[in-house]
């Protein structure tokens, strides 16, 4: 929720903001104690290989990692930019129509430095395959590729993501041609996945019902299963009743299949995770200043410093700003209703709006096209908020110029009204980042004023990233 | 209204907020509903501030006119015990294969079978029975995976078909599927007024009807109130400055002058906000299913909060015979 266009013109003023937020409505423990988030030094730093862009859903990571991406190779660094489940929107902002499993060059980066862009979106299946194919002979990868385990597996098993994302990072890594990897994390049900996944897949490869599972095949296929011990036999004969006799006999050749591959897996899944335990990694975490976002990301900051992990930040997208911020939302709601009760006496009490345009032909989208209903299948879209202030919908007929003092009144009365929610709006932010830096007080962070839009265009991508190496959100 | 209505969403849009504000409002008036998660987040305890939901039902708030809200926080783990408990005795056998890592295996690396566990629990709760005939639950609201993930989620029986061909987990997800396929269910999308949002819910309805998966409404959230358009900020920016830093400085506002440009700046972007939103709700239209729309919560989606979103839900003909 968005209010800003990108581009060279004002930037909201969290600063002016912040004094103005602490001194009315929020109490102490506002950012400036907070130590700041300085993105552009890390991008710099040709010592950073890998930037991780982590956090719940829905709070921009990908966009925040195409945005770094950008900035990066226009400050001259070789970048690719692994993305996992892209909107059609940014890809296409990266002049990307299909991203695959391939890094592409990215056209139109500006810089003098030599730097580029490449990017790429994570297909788990392919990603899977491949390694399948690299690391058996032709026959025994087809027989895995074409058994119903492992088809399942690789295209929807809930982990399977991570793990890819993993492999494929480490893949990257290991070509060094980029000299900075930016990773996206996939949309997990929670945004500590990214990291279990991978460690979940293992220790099933690696454990003892894997082990269980094999022994038959090994011995002979079902018939091994007499030379099983009770216990054992009774186990597979609960899961075979449970899953289907079949189910478990994919299963199992599955496993035979893959016998001499898993220990490659184990031991990239953990060199990778030591990549990401190591110096030249970077994590960003990423959320909006929402209760559940900024949950997920203290989670987050906790288990990484658990694992030892590289914390560089949290990046703190759509964050609200106002210029105005000395005159709190108390005094302009009451200005309004001054303005409001003394000129306008031909409207009922709290409403605002402009000319005498009748309150009801105002909410565009719910009265005014209840006339059309043709346009719309249902009458089912009543009008959403009852208190709230009926649009004024000035039309070209009824002039735009206020001639009068009433209309005057009136327009002032509606910006102080938008006034008062945006400084509504900016408290409850306030409140919700005071919680988090009260439990990590520690955590660099950077501001990234909102948009008013999706990004479009590369263009969007350096407004952005603009604003990402501004900590305090503006310029 | 369908028994089972579950709630979908792309991350961020607040589907959790929509799912339990729909809870209270089928629960109003002496009904009985039974919320649950099935992603292990806690999100439901969050809401209602209490504590952490066990693997159980239980009673979590009360709606207006004597109706109550259960919840569940259904766990993959618990629910496949349970199963081997009630239908093989396998209380015991359960731990050792807890222990070999099979348990594990089931619920989290087979593919599907975490997801018919999920569901069938839920099902299960939507068909149970009181001893004199009454379903145990007059609705059961579920708060369910995003929309990048929904259809495979509901989508269990194709899931599971290429791989348990028969027996209980076969079976399980073929009564799930009779349940999640039929008029009984529900599957809504919840959405904000932006674009990114607004494409993976088309995207979304459009899987989610290709699977023969029942649609419901799209959920218009944080749906804000708008003050001044575009017409009326391009009057302001006019030649009027002077003329709105005088109107301030009446209406008791000090240091008008020094205000004016922020709060027309303030006032431009809402004007764009109120474009864009425009544009997508003629792409919702395009989409052509009614809707719900709930306002935006300036101070957070806290329990005052939902009870609101609820009574909206009423207004907008939720829990209506």
């Amino acid at each position: 929720m968005t209010e800003r266009t990108p581009g060279p013109e004002r930037t909201p003023v969290p600063e002016r903001n912040r004094e103005a937020v602490e001194g009315t409505a929020v109490g102490a423990g506002g950012l400036d104690a907070v130590p700041a988030l300085e993105i552009d030094p890390i991008l710099d730093d040709r010592g950073t290989r890998i930037i991780v862009c982590c956090g719940s859903g829905g709070v921009g990571k990908t966009t925040t990692a195409a945005a770094l991406g950008v900035r990066a190779a226009e400050r001259g660094r070789r970048v690719v930019v692994l993305t996992i489940d892209p909107a059609r929107r940014l890809a296409q902002s990266m002049g990307i129509d299909a991203l695959d499993n391939t890094p592409r060059k990215v056209d139109g980066i500006k810089g003098s430095d030599g730097g580029e862009l490449h990017a790429m979106m994570l297909d788990m299946k392919r990603t899977f395959d491949e390694i399948v194919e690299a690391h058996a002979d032709p026959a025994r990868a087809r027989a895995i590729l074409e058994n119903p385990f492992y088809q399942s597996l690789s295209a929807g098993f809930a982990g399977t993501q991570e793990y890819m994302a993993m492999e494929k990072l480490g893949q990257l890594r290991a070509r060094d041609e980029w000299d900075l990897i930016i990773v996206d994390t996939p949309p997990s049900r929670s945004a500590l996945d990214f990291l279990d996944a991978p460690k979940r897949l293992g220790s099933f490869l690696d454990g003892k019902f894997i082990k269980l599972l094999m022994a038959p095949a090994k011995v002979g296929g079902r018939a091994g299963m007499k030379f099983l011990n009770v216990g054992m036999s009774m186990m597979s004969g609960t899961l075979g009743k449970l899953l289907g006799g079949q189910f478990l006999g994919d299963v199992q050749t599955f496993v035979a299949a893959m016998d001499t591959m898993f220990g490659g897996f184990r031991t990239r899944a953990d060199a990778t995770y030591r990549l990401l335990q190591a110096p030249g990694t970077a994590f960003l975490v990423v959320a909006a200043p929402e209760r559940d976002a900024l949950r997920e990301a203290a989670y987050f900051v906790e288990r990484l410093a658990a694992e030892g992990m590289p914390l560089a930040g949290l990046v703190l997208n759509r964050v609200h700003g106002s210029g105005a911020a000395g005159l709190s939302a108390e005094r302009a709601r009451a200005a309004a209703e001054n303005l409001e009760e003394g000129r306008m006496g031909d409207r009922g009490p709290g409403k605002t709006g402009l000319r005498g345009v009748p309150a009801t032909s105002s909410e565009p989208s719910h009265h005014a096209t209840a006339a059309d209903s043709s346009a719309r299948p249902s009458a089912a879209r009543p009008s959403a908020a009852p208190e709230a202030a009926p649009t004024a919908d000035v039309t070209e007929e009824h002039g735009t110029d206020p001639d009068t003092d009433q209309d005057l009144a009136r327009l002032t009365a509606g910006l102080l009204r938008l006034h008062a929610e945006r400084m509504r709006v900016l408290a409850r932010e306030q409140r919700t980042r005071d919680r988090f830096t009260a439990l990590h007080p520690e955590v660099a962070v950077t501001e990234v004023a909102a948009l008013p839009g999706d990004v479009h265009d590369l263009a969007g991508l350096r407004a952005i990233g603009e604003r990402l190496s501004s900590p305090r959100g503006g310029s | 209204m369908s028994r089972l209505q579950v709630v979908s969403g792309k991350g961020g849009t607040g589907k959790t907020t929509v799912a339990a504000a729909l809870a209270l409002a089928l629960a109003t008036e002496g009904k009985r509903t039974l919320l649950v998660e099935v992603e292990g987040r806690q999100g439901i305890a969050q809401l209602f501030e209490t504590e952490a939901l066990p693997y159980e039902e239980r009673k979590i708030a009360v709606a207006p006119g004597g109706g109550e809200v259960y919840a569940l926080a259904i766990d993959a783990e618990r629910a496949l015990l349970d199963y081997l408990q009630m239908f093989y005795k396998l209380g015991g056998a359960g731990r050792a294969l807890k222990k070999l890592g099979a348990i594990d295996f089931a619920t989290t690396i087979a593919p599907g079978v975490r997801d018919v566990l999920l569901t069938g629990k839920a099902c299960e709760a939507v068909r149970r029975r009181e001893r004199d005939g009454h379903p145990a639950y007059d609705h059961v609201v579920m708060d369910a995976p995003p929309t990048g993930r929904i259809t495979r989620f509901l989508n269990v029986n194709d899931e599971v078909a290429g791989l348990a061909r028969i027996g209980p987990i076969h079976n399980q997800a073929q009564a799930v599927m009779k349940v999640l396929k039929s008029p009984d269910t529900a599957v809504h999308l919840v959405t904000l007024l932006e674009e990114m949002p607004v494409q993976e819910t088309a995207d979304g309805i459009a899987e989610l009807r290709a699977a023969g998966l029942p649609v419901g409404r799209v959920v218009v959230n944080m749906v804000r109130p708008q003050v001044l358009d575009e017409a009326a900020v391009r009057a302001a920016s006019g030649d009027h400055r002077e003329a709105i830093a005088r109107t301030l400085v009446s209406a008791g506002v000090t240091g008008g002058a020094a205000l004016v440009e922020p709060l027309l700046d303030q006032a431009a972007e809402h004007a764009r906000r109120v474009e864009l939103e425009r544009e997508q709700r003629a792409v919702l239209d395009g989409i052509g299913l009614p809707a719900y729309e709930l306002p935006y919560l300036g101070d957070g989606a806290d329990i005052a909060g939902l009870y609101r979103l609820a009574k909206e839900l009423r207004r907008q003909g939720v829990g209506a015979a």
